[in-house]
């Protein structure tokens, strides 16, 4: 399929991609959001202790996504993060995929552009297939999404698959009204604790 | 001076500092220093070790460990902290603990010039980016420099590192083949 070809399949808008993705939560779905819209599309979704927000550090979500699925595992890790985001660390995906954890999901919004910056091309419109890259790493549970029919099928295979689940969502390139979440991870950082191990 | 469980090897007093601080997460990126306690480690059922492709994977990794209530450390060389940078700074702004233990190439004796640069900035950039450092040169001194260190990084939640001395490791000959 062509750059141009996959362009014009495109249709889902971010946050209700990520509302779906957190839909009828509890305290059994950790989820990391990668710095940018991630973090406000997450925000938006309702905040919740079993969030933990990235907003710096940009590259670093997966990885942080795999301490907490091996120290968790038990609970489903979903990793939320943008395409530019993890081009910036592709290497993480062949860490994952030699780690093979039993329970983390990590899904990619990928709009092909850097939309924080005034929406420059990133490599996913110009022949870069993340999918690839995961599955080439291990990771055998690896797709790409277009539609909402698409979405449905993959959602509770995110929510409750076995191993590493690897999906890349093509989303429109459009921005959402900003949400903020909680900027202070010590705040963050002891929710979560606390809340899973009952210590600070 | 031998740990509770007796190590008077240097790399098998770290193992068992781990152990006795719980620490159940390894990350690392191979090295000839730190190849003895990768393996105890690897040993360990009740140990997770991961290989990293790069040094920040593990600071990101160990950020995750904490955040599920598991302590972990990383093990890397000197070259491998210049990796580490950005990822450091979330450490300082949520003041995470980070257990950072670094064999050091670029400095006693060193006989590769490429590792020279890194290596005599490896403390200073690791300073800049509020970690600790402490750094060790002879073997009485390991265990109780990463006892403490450990006990420094998860008590008082800081990244913390250890720089083992290139002169405590050994400094690594480069002889061309006759």
């Amino acid at each position: 399929m062509t750059a141009t070809q996959t362009k014009s399949k495109i249709s889902l808008a971010r946050r209700d991609v990520v509302n779906q993705l957190v839909a009828n939560r509890g305290n059994d779905l950790l989820a990391i959001s990668g710095i940018g819209s991630p973090c406000w599309d997450l925000a938006a979704s309702g905040d919740h202790p079993m969030n933990f927000y990235l907003n710096g550090a940009m590259g670093s979500a997966a990885a942080i996504g795999l301490g907490l699925a091996l120290a968790q595992p038990e609970k489903r890790t979903l990793v939320i993060t943008g395409d530019g985001e993890l081009l910036m660390s592709l290497g993480i995906l062949a860490t994952i995929g030699v780690a093979a954890p039993k329970n983390l999901s990590i899904v990619v919004l990928d709009n092909e552009v850097y939309l924080e910056t005034g929406a420059q091309p990133t490599h996913t419109g110009r022949g870069v297939d993340l999918a690839a890259v995961a599955r080439a790493c291990g990771i055998r549970s690896a797709e790409t999404v277009y539609s909402q029919a698409e979405l449905d099928t993959a959602l509770p295979k995110i929510r409750q698959g076995d191993g590493v689940i690897f999906t890349v969502v093509k989303i429109l390139p459009d921005k959402a009204k900003l949400v903020i979440p909680p900027l202070e991870a010590t705040y963050t950082k002891h929710r979560m604790r606390e809340a899973l191990t009952g210590k600070p | 001076m031998a740990t509770t469980n007796g190590a008077t090897d240097w790399r098998d007093q770290i193992y068992d500092i781990f152990r006795a601080n719980d620490v159940r997460h390894v990350a690392h990126v191979p090295d000839g220093g730190h190849a003895k306690l990768i393996k105890r480690c690897e040993a360990d059922p009740e140990m997770q070790t991961v290989t990293l492709t790069t040094e920040e994977e593990g600071v990101g990794m160990l950020i995750g460990s904490w955040l599920g209530g598991v302590r972990g450390a990383l093990l890397i060389q000197s070259s491998g902290v210049g990796n580490c940078m950005n990822a450091l700074s979330v450490l300082k702004h949520g003041k995470f603990p980070l257990l950072m233990i670094v064999s050091m190439r670029g400095t006693w004796g060193e006989g590769m010039p490429w590792q020279v640069p890194m290596g005599q900035a490896t403390r200073e950039v690791l300073e800049a980016m509020g970690v600790i450092v402490y750094e060790v040169e002879r073997p009485d001194d390991v265990h109780a420099t990463i006892e403490a260190a450990s006990w420094l990084a998860f008590d008082s939640s800081v990244p913390v590192a250890v720089l083992l001395a290139q002169r405590l490791i050994g400094t690594k000959k480069f002889v061309a083949a006759a």
